[in-house]
């Protein structure tokens, strides 16, 4: 058995207290998981679990104070800038909101070549590759010189994707990717996830607050309750028959779209608070 | 799936071309370059020294040899008028360069890395503030050079500070904005960083402050002299003002030159930052004027109404203006809810779902334009109310819950007088009764402890509990219609389910009617009794709950239905690939 | 809150302590011979130096400053070179007429600002427009050109009110009003353009802010609304900007007051300066750095009851 791509080691996320002599504030105490390569883990939790946080943990934007993050077995939780620059290349990110990860004042050209000239490529090699992610992501070629106002929530996600996938990596922390998408918009933004995955085999550590999104795109599901891991499993088996409490009230609180199946449902919750 | 359609890229004008558009920027860009002129051919137009004083010229008037007369002292005033533009633009200019060179760079490392040096140097910026910048100069100019160019060098000093807030301010908030992490995850070093994403934002605002900072520094100049500081050779408009000021009794048109060639000059610096934000497009924002009432587009007769009829709305209109023609947002709905009935209002964003409930309201922006051929509320014609009747209307006969709970309390009040405020006036209740009404219904939406709440600031309590406080708001003078605006979108689905149990309980133990505006089939599923379902303006179909889930007609609502994930298979295992991973692109 | 005072008021200490420093080594640092300069070119040499003697002036600069430090901790900031006049005593007499033009100066603009502001914001139109104008104008031109621009229409040529001098609050309050009105007014003027920007652009912040809309929506009248609930809510960052403007008052003053002829403590530091007279100049600056920490800190005191975030927690 080889060594996972991605593995979480008892990590702890806290940022310091305002104020001198505060207590620092701790948003993740101790958070242990491992991602396979061409894995999708759901990673799922309400808001002030710190599924976020430990999203920006492994790209390097939150302060890791205890525990180990490891890329292919090469900590890398405490990297110097130049380091961490060279990892770019294999971790990716697309974030939640569409409307500020994009430069406004940038064209989707310079957004989608930015990370390829910055290693050196040449502009004409940059402006060729882009050309084909757009294909990929299904935008038309004409919306390289657009700015990101000219596009829809769900078209700007594509451009997010597209800059996720410039340089091949190997892992995509994608932080509630759907989340701000209508309906329809974000079924087929999951499918896009979910054709790049298979056409390139990528991993995807995929944050949410949705079961029924985790549901679809993951393979494995770990649920975050205040900072703390509560439960992992395959996602078929934590979606249907959770085991821990708080994942169970988390399921009977999804209304579904059905008035009877949700009004048995809703009965179910409320016998379980009663009990 | 198929490419999308676009139409052509709009055409970019530069900042330059549209500020040129401006007949006010031509203006100022012409008295700036009087100014420029004046300052370097002084030499050529008067062949005056400035500072050589003739006796017999002493208040001289306009002649031929002194096109502008003389002064107190008998110097030339042209003379001086034009040199003395040199010394302003000298030293307006001297100001600018110092307070960028110093505030710019400080400004822009301050803001990027924040920590130890933010701390120390705003600590800096506090102490120059703080420290009135002409007794600074005073002391500068008695302790160092009586040179009111050196003297513009420090003032260049004490003006940084303004100019490393800008520029600071600027950088942390481009810094707290997801694609400067995305930037960052692409693996572009801080260098770049500040090049490519930060450097762009801060010129603007930069521009526009150096124009104040210019005009500043040319009134500050203007008084050092007028005081009397500063070299008597250096000819200056404060000077000559000094000059005219003495013999204000004589000779008072000697302040018309220098007075209006510093006003212009200053005018016309500041007024040509103000356009140059115009044609960024970062101007203060318009304001509207205040809201029309809903206008009756027909006079339609008013239709006998069932008697359990709450609300009717027919043929609702709204639109925006804009240059290229109105933009209609809500075209043409009819809607009707019956008391105690639970109308869901569902569509994606931009369908209009919103704009219909607040139009009930009246609680529409100011530019909006809303018309209808009928709206009755509860028997009455909401059509053409006034503001007064419109507000006896509002939260006595409807209510209104929000979708986000923390922006929707006023952060300046307890919680409990915003409870109180609206029952004293709509139910006249004292003082002491409106808070014990408040507290029992704390109570009833499931606060635990409504003394501490009804003494709590909005930012000390949690958004579940802030959503319960609105909608104790929202019933406390017990209406008959309820207008919920996705109520529950902001909240987690633990959270989301007791507020909707709680909505659930209140609307039936009240028997109140609800318009409930969501985007979700399972808040629907869960609460609803019929749906509208609203695409682009337009309700598309309306049935009963049950049916529009089990046979829905319009193909929108089915492919609405079909997105939703949730019943649909889990994804399965991984089957590891044994091919090696391809590129992307191959 | 008790807390956030103390550091408050500790900090204004600290920096009335780094100014007065570093205006004293910039003022003793000079090299000029300043006895030669109080008694003259024709003076003798011996007379110089009795007189450098007299002034301390041959001490080591370090004792000086701490003459000058400990002197000043009890409250006495020591005497001219020049006239050898008490600089306590010059700076009470000179401040109640530096005080008077600037606090009427800030009250108008106080006023005169929200008004404006809120007009502005809630009128629109051609209101706004105006306002906006005239807000721009009014930052950019210097007070003492408005100065110059009253004094001549109002007082010279119609002679409504006195071009010079002042008249003590207690010799008579009308006089006392007339004396400072115009040079309060001219201050105000940049202030009042500033502050009013701000409370416009609050206003328009806070009207367009989700919870006007549900106060509104739960049928509260447009005078509660707007003039309890949105300017509550705008005056915190109005106080913000007041604070730093009544700064530039006091350096504005210290023009105006010449146009005006007042004896207030800009003449003070303005003839000490032109003479060259430190203990003097350094006692105006450790004044107006002290009054200027006193109103920073009744306004910092204002925010945190204006707002609970602040004041709560």
């Amino acid at each position: 058995m080889t060594s996972p791509l991605l593995e979480l080691d008892d990590v702890v996320v806290e940022y310091p207290g305002k104020g001198r002599g505060k207590k620092p504030f701790r948003v993740l105490h101790g958070v242990s998981l491992a991602i396979e390569p061409g894995e999708t883990l759901g990673l799922v939790g309400e808001s002030g679990s710190g599924k976020t946080t430990l999203g920006r943990a492994v790209l390097g934007l939150a302060p890791v104070t205890g525990g180990e993050i490891r890329y292919e077995g090469r900590p890398i939780s405490r990297l110097g800038k130049r380091e961490r620059r060279a990892l770019s290349k294999d971790i990716q990110v697309v974030f939640q909101d569409p409307f500020t990860s994009l430069n406004p004042a940038m064209t989707v050209m310079d957004i989608l070549t930015e990370p390829l000239l910055v290693t050196g490529v040449a502009r004409a090699d940059a402006e060729a590759r882009v050309q084909k992610l757009l294909d990929h992501v299904y935008l038309p070629q004409d919306a390289a010189r657009r700015l990101p106002r000219e596009f829809s929530g769900g078209q700007r996600q594509r451009i997010a994707i597209a800059r996720a996938l410039c340089r091949d990596p190997k892992l995509i922390v994608c932080d509630e990717p759907v989340s701000a998408l209508d309906l329809t918009t974000q079924a087929r933004v999951l499918d896009l996830f979910i054709e790049i995955q298979e056409a390139t085999g990528v991993a995807y550590l995929f944050v949410t607050h949705d079961l029924s999104v985790v549901r679809h795109i993951s393979h494995r599901v770990a649920v975050l309750y205040r900072g703390d891991i509560v439960e992992t499993g395959d996602a078929a088996q934590v979606t249907e028959s959770p085991e821990h409490a708080y994942t169970k009230r988390l399921l009977l609180a999804a209304p579904v779209p059905d008035p009877e199946r949700q009004a048995r449902r809703r009965a179910e919750r409320l016998r379980q608070a009663a009990s | 799936m198929t490419a999308v359609e676009f139409p052509p890229a709009p055409k970019r004008d530069g900042l330059v071309r549209r500020a040129l558009r401006d007949p006010l920027a031509v203006g100022c860009l012409v008295v700036l370059a009087l100014l420029i002129v004046a300052s370097l051919a002084a030499p050529l137009l008067t062949g005056y020294e400035p500072d050589h004083s003739v006796m017999a010229d002493t208040l001289a008037p306009m002649s031929g040899s002194h096109p502008l007369g003389g002064d107190g002292v008998g110097r030339d005033v042209l003379s001086r008028l034009l040199y003395g533009g040199r010394t302003s633009l000298v030293g307006g200019t001297l100001a600018v360069l110092v307070a960028f060179a110093v505030g710019g760079p400080l400004g822009l490392i301050s803001g990027f890395y924040r920590g130890w040096f933010d701390a120390v140097a705003g600590w800096i910026v506090n102490v120059i503030m703080a420290v009135p910048a002409i007794i600074v100069m005073l002391v500068v100019m008695a302790a160092v050079s009586q040179d009111l160019n050196v003297a513009m060098v420090v003032l260049g000093v004490i003006m940084a500070p303004m100019v490393f807030r800008l520029i600071r301010a600027s950088v942390i908030a481009v810094r707290e904005e997801l694609y400067v992490d995305a930037a960052r995850v692409s693996g572009l070093g801080d260098g770049r960083i500040m090049r490519r994403h930060v450097l762009p934002v801060v010129i603007a605002p930069s521009l526009i402050q150096a124009t104040q900072v210019f005009a500043v520094a040319i009134g500050i100049q203007a008084g050092l002299a007028f005081l009397g500081l500063g070299k008597a050779s250096q000819a200056s408009w404060g000077a000559m003002l000094g000059d005219a000021f003495t013999n204000i009794y004589n000779a008072p048109a000697l302040l018309v030159w220098p007075g209006a060639a510093m006003g212009l000059t200053i005018l016309a610096s500041s007024l040509l930052g103000n356009v140059v934000r115009d044609a960024l497009g970062t101007a203060e924002p318009r304001v509207v004027r205040r809201r029309k009432r809903v206008e009756r587009r027909a006079a339609a007769p008013v239709a006998e109404a069932p008697a359990d009829r709450l609300l009717t709305v027919a043929g609702l209109r709204v639109g925006y203006p804009k240059p290229g023609g109105d933009k209609t947002v809500v075209d043409g709905v009819s809607l009707t809810v019956a008391r105690g009935e639970v109308l869901g209002l569902v569509g994606e964003s931009g369908s209009g779902k919103s704009q219909t409930a607040f139009s009930v309201l009246g609680l529409l922006p100011n530019e909006a334009e809303v018309t209808a051929d009928r709206m009755v509320f509860d028997g009455k014609d909401l059509l053409g109310l006034d503001l007064a009747a419109l507000n006896a209307l509002r939260g006595r006969g409807i209510g209104y819950i929000p979708q986000e709970p923390m922006s929707n309390l006023d952060p300046c009040f307890r919680i409990g007088s915003q409870l109180v405020e609206p029952m004293r006036k709509h139910l006249g209740l004292s003082r002491a009764e409106a808070r014990a009404k408040a507290l029992e219904l704390l109570a009833r939406v499931g606060i635990p402890d409504p003394e501490r709440v009804f003494r709590s600031y909005p930012h000390q309590i949690s958004g579940g509990m802030a959503q319960r406080v609105l909608i104790a708001g929202a019933v406390s003078c017990d209406p008959r219609l309820l207008i919920a605006d996705e109520p529950t979108t902001a909240l987690d689905v633990t959270v989301q389910a007791e507020v909707l149990d709680l909505m659930r309980s209140l609307q039936q133990e009240r028997e109140m009617g609800m318009i409930l505006v969501t985007h979700d089939f399972g808040v629907v599923a869960d609460i609803c009794d019929r749906v509208a379902v609203m695409q682009k303006g337009r309700i598309v179909e309306t049935a009963p709950a049950r049916q529009i889930f089990a046979a829905p007609e319009h193909g929108y609502t089915r492919m609405l239905l079909d997105s939703t994930l949730e019943g649909g298979p889990a994804r399965g295992d991984l089957r590891v690939p044994d091919k090696p991973l391809k590129e992307v692109t191959s | 809150m008790l807390v956030f005072l103390f550091r408050r008021i500790a900090a204004g200490a600290v920096l009335v302590v780094v100014v007065a420093t570093a205006t004293f080594l910039l003022l003793n640092l000079t090299g000029t011979d300043v006895a030669r300069n109080v008694l003259g070119e024709t003076a003798s040499r011996s007379a110089v130096t009795a007189k450098s003697h007299e002034l301390g002036l041959d001490q080591p600069l370090v004792e000086r400053y701490w003459h000058w430090v400990e002197q000043a901790a009890q409250g006495n900031l020591g005497s001219s070179w020049f006239t050898g006049d008490s600089v306590n005593q010059s700076l009470m007499d000179t401040l109640p007429v530096t005080l008077s033009v600037v606090l009427t100066g800030l009250l108008i603009a106080a006023v005169l600002s929200v008004a404006l502001g809120a007009a502005a914001a809630l009128r629109g139109g051609w209101v706004d427009r105006a306002v906006q104008f005239a807000a721009v104008l009014g930052t950019a031109v210097p007070s003492f050109l408005i100065a110059l621009v009253l004094v001549v229409t109002l007082a010279v040529q119609l002679g409504w009110l006195p071009a010079t001098g002042y008249v003590a609050l207690g010799t008579s309050a009308t006089d006392w009003f007339r004396s400072i009105i115009l040079p309060a007014v001219s201050l105000a003027v940049a202030a009042t353009a500033a502050t009013a920007m701000q409370v416009r652009g609050a206003m328009i912040d806070v009207l367009r802010a989700d919870f006007v809309r549900t106060l509104r929506s739960r049928g509260l009248s447009t005078r509660s609304v707007v003039f309890k609930h949105a300017l509550r809510n705008a005056a915190p960052p109005a106080l913000t900007v007041i604070a730093l403007q009544f700064i530039g008052l006091i350096s504005g003053a210290v023009v105006v007051e010449k146009v005006f002829g007042l004896p207030g403590i800009g003449t003070l530091a303005n003839s000490a300066a032109v003479r060259g007279d430190a203990p003097v100049l350094l006692g105006t600056v450790v004044v107006t750095v002290g009054i200027v920490v006193a109103v920073n800190l009744l306004l910092d005191i204002a925010y945190g009851w204006l707002n609970p975030k602040v004041r709560v927690s």
